[in-house]
């Protein structure tokens, strides 16, 4: 670049001023040492903080929540009662019947958070993978030329647009078309169904991983080396098991990585989620058979959205500081095992 | 089978000429079934992207009116007088700029110190993961953690207080600088990945002319890597567009822009209000609940994300945005 270029025309002034004094320069080099260290500081002191900062988010988080955490004890994490009757005892500040004014059982939503996230990138991990081997290896040129930026695009769209499309477009639709009036009656005595559902959240939550753990599998698949496929090939093996057995397990670094950053997304979802589970904490119950996809669930992120109202000192308040504070223990450790899974791979991947 | 994974032959050989078109008669069942999966996979993700463009398209342009990108929102049942969506226009311009002039020379700063010095190691090495752990931070948590920051008195003079003397913590000022936590890991990744691309040579003849480290690094390294710098900006830029969660709680969610107090600017970044992303929430969910208004205005948000993506594409050099190659190494 141009700075490179000026400072090679500048060297051979510096060459002819060598003989003028010596004792000038080495003066001028401590000076320079000097700055180079207070540089080193100041750039160090910014890098330092950024680790003040994560314990500092962890602490403050921590502490505002603790109240709520206190009041319950460990059936926090339990089932128990309706979430939104504590959320207005809460409000209200009148306390349930024989509970503390903190009383709350975090369960439905951690359980709709985990079928929700699970759901979503189980799925997700299948059809990007295969979606991935397509756009590198199948894919005609002009599809591919097409395809790869507009999955790269849909990477970028926040997600409050997939919540309107999903409200807007799909949850009418589910609701007219797939829930039939028996199913409605089957559990009209303890949950209304509607189109907002568990299977409309895990269908707009898996969309909207999926162009993030394309793009990073369809990378890795597009570089792993050239030579080992064609030793597959030299070998006899036919074309899909050399991408199955060889490419895609060079690109295991890669899809593990995709699928860490993909459950992150999927577990902080507030927005869409919020949009679509239409604040209704139901807890979901497998042995309803198939009724079960289409009963409203409601996750951590969603709920603190919809019920934290900016006060941090009520008891709604330390409620939802505790709900973050799971939130974000599960984050890090989610990228602390995204950490010992790369460890372990990366000796025979590629791309990361 | 499992033999062909083993390691591969380095010496030269004949380029092997793949046919045209493959015959898979030849496979077994499973592989074949496998293949056409993966066919069907790759037009259902083909049709599932035309959907998604074609509807956005469809349903922004038939609802989109040069009047509502000028009319301020107004709260109003009717349809016709609850105004356009222009403050909330303004509203992201703002909180987009604040994020980026601050998200962006820490996240330079950060990258220069962990690619450049990084001593002592272990400390560099908590900093990578640090970084790395902000990144998984779900953006409502971070919210949460600029509140309770931004409510104590001492950080009173960056928003409004409540009538009983509290601070409330909710402003434009608030919300931009939470924004930049937000942004920060993904501008320093891009800005680190394009320190590592750059030749060696670079700094070797730097160092040779008797140049320090700092002087490298600012006349040298800095200028060679600006397509990465630029490119990881405008990643920042589009993270902090698109997030709503961060707005929904730290702006306030009001429909107009509320100043607090008098002088003329600093009032406005002091005072509440809304984004396009907020203004789309109140208005799909909220009371707003106008459907028309909030199909417009996601799409000019989609408009300026796709601007934005168009941009990433030309300064990283056409090459993926993810994956930044030969950023520093293009004269």
């Amino acid at each position: 670049m141009s700075a490179q270029t000026t400072q090679l025309a500048g060297a051979p002034r510096g060459a002819s001023g060598q003989q003028d004094a010596p004792r000038e320069r080495r003066a001028a080099h401590l000076v320079d040492a000097a700055r180079d260290r207070r540089v080193e500081l100041l750039l160090g002191a910014v890098a330092v903080s950024v680790v003040a900062l994560i314990g500092l988010i962890l602490a403050t988080v921590l502490i505002n929540g603790w109240p709520s955490f206190a009041a319950n004890g460990l059936s926090w994490f339990a089932p128990g009662g309706d979430i939104v009757t504590q959320f207005r005892a809460m409000q209200t500040g009148i306390p349930l019947p024989g509970h503390p004014l903190l009383y709350f059982r975090a369960w439905p939503l951690i359980w709709g958070t985990l079928l929700s996230t699970a759901g979503a990138v189980a799925i997700a991990l299948v059809v990007s993978t295969l979606a991935a081997i397509f756009l590198t290896e199948f894919a005609p040129g002009p599809v591919r030329r097409v395809l790869a930026p507009v999955v790269r695009l849909l990477a970028g769209v926040p997600s409050v647009i997939y919540g309107l499309v999903g409200i807007l477009a799909i949850v009418p639709w589910v609701n007219e078309n797939l829930i039939s009036n028996g199913r409605r009656q089957s559990v009209a005595y303890v949950v209304q169904l509607n189109g907002a559902n568990l299977s409309t959240a895990i269908l707009i939550l898996t969309v909207m991983i999926l162009p993030i753990m394309v793009a990073l599998t369809a990378n890795a698949l597009a570089s792993v080396p050239v030579s080992w496929r064609e030793g597959s090939a030299a070998l006899g093996v036919n074309r899909w098991r050399t991408i199955w057995r060889v490419s895609l397990r060079a690109a295991r670094p890669a899809i593990a990585a995709g699928t860490v950053l993909a459950t992150a997304r999927a577990l902080g979802e507030a927005v869409m989620l919020a949009m679509l589970s239409g604040g209704r904490p139901f807890e979901a119950n497998p042995l309803d058979g198939f009724t079960f996809l289409f009963e409203p669930i409601e996750t951590l992120a969603a709920g603190i959205l919809q019920e934290f109202g900016g006060e941090t000192n009520t008891p709604i308040g330390h409620t939802a500081y505790a709900m973050g504070a799971l939130l974000l223990f599960s984050a890090a450790m989610l990228s602390f095992a995204s950490w010992a899974v790369k460890q372990r791979l990366r000796r025979y991947g590629v791309g990361s | 089978m499992t033999a062909a994974a083993s390691a591969p032959t380095q010496e030269p050989t004949l380029a092997i000429v793949r046919p045209r078109r493959e015959s898979t008669s030849s496979w077994p069942l499973a592989d074949r079934l496998a293949h056409l999966l993966c066919w069907t996979v790759g037009i259902g993700l083909c049709l599932l992207t035309a959907a998604i463009v074609l509807l956005m398209l469809v349903k922004g342009i038939s609802q989109l009116r040069l009047h509502l990108l000028l009319e301020p929102p107004s709260p109003s049942l009717h349809q016709s007088q609850s105004g356009g969506f222009s403050t909330p226009i303004i509203g992201t311009l703002i909180v987009t700029a604040i994020g980026t002039a601050v998200a962006v020379p820490a996240a330079v700063a950060l990258a220069t110190w962990l690619s450049e010095y990084g001593r002592p190691r272990w400390l560099a090495r908590a900093v990578e993961s640090g970084i790395e752990t902000i990144a998984g931070i779900p953006s409502i948590v971070l919210a949460l953690f600029g509140l309770l920051i931004f409510a104590r008195p001492f950080f009173g003079i960056l928003s409004g207080s409540a009538n009983n003397g509290s601070v409330s913590g909710q402003s434009f000022l608030v919300a931009g600088l939470v924004m930049a936590l937000l942004a920060m890991p993904l501008v320093a990744s891009t800005v680190l990945e394009g320190f590592m691309q750059l030749p060696p040579r670079l700094r070797e003849a730097s160092f040779a002319l008797g140049k320090t480290r700092a002087s490298t690094t600012r006349h040298v390294l800095l200028p060679a890597i600006r397509p990465a710098i630029a490119s990881g900006s405008v990643l920042g830029m589009g993270r902090i567009i698109g997030d709503t969660a961060i707005i929904w709680i730290l702006l306030g969610g009001t429909l107009k822009n509320v100043p607090v107090g008098s002088a003329p600017i600093v009032s406005t970044l002091r005072g509440t209000g809304s984004t396009l992303t907020s203004y789309i929430y109140s208005n799909a969910v909220g009371e707003g609940n106008s459907h028309q208004k909030a199909y417009a205005a996601a799409f000019v948000l989609l408009l300026i994300v796709l601007a934005l993506n168009a941009l990433v594409t030309r300064l990283s050099g056409g090459r993926s945005a993810y994956l930044p190659g030969g950023l520093g190494a293009r004269r």
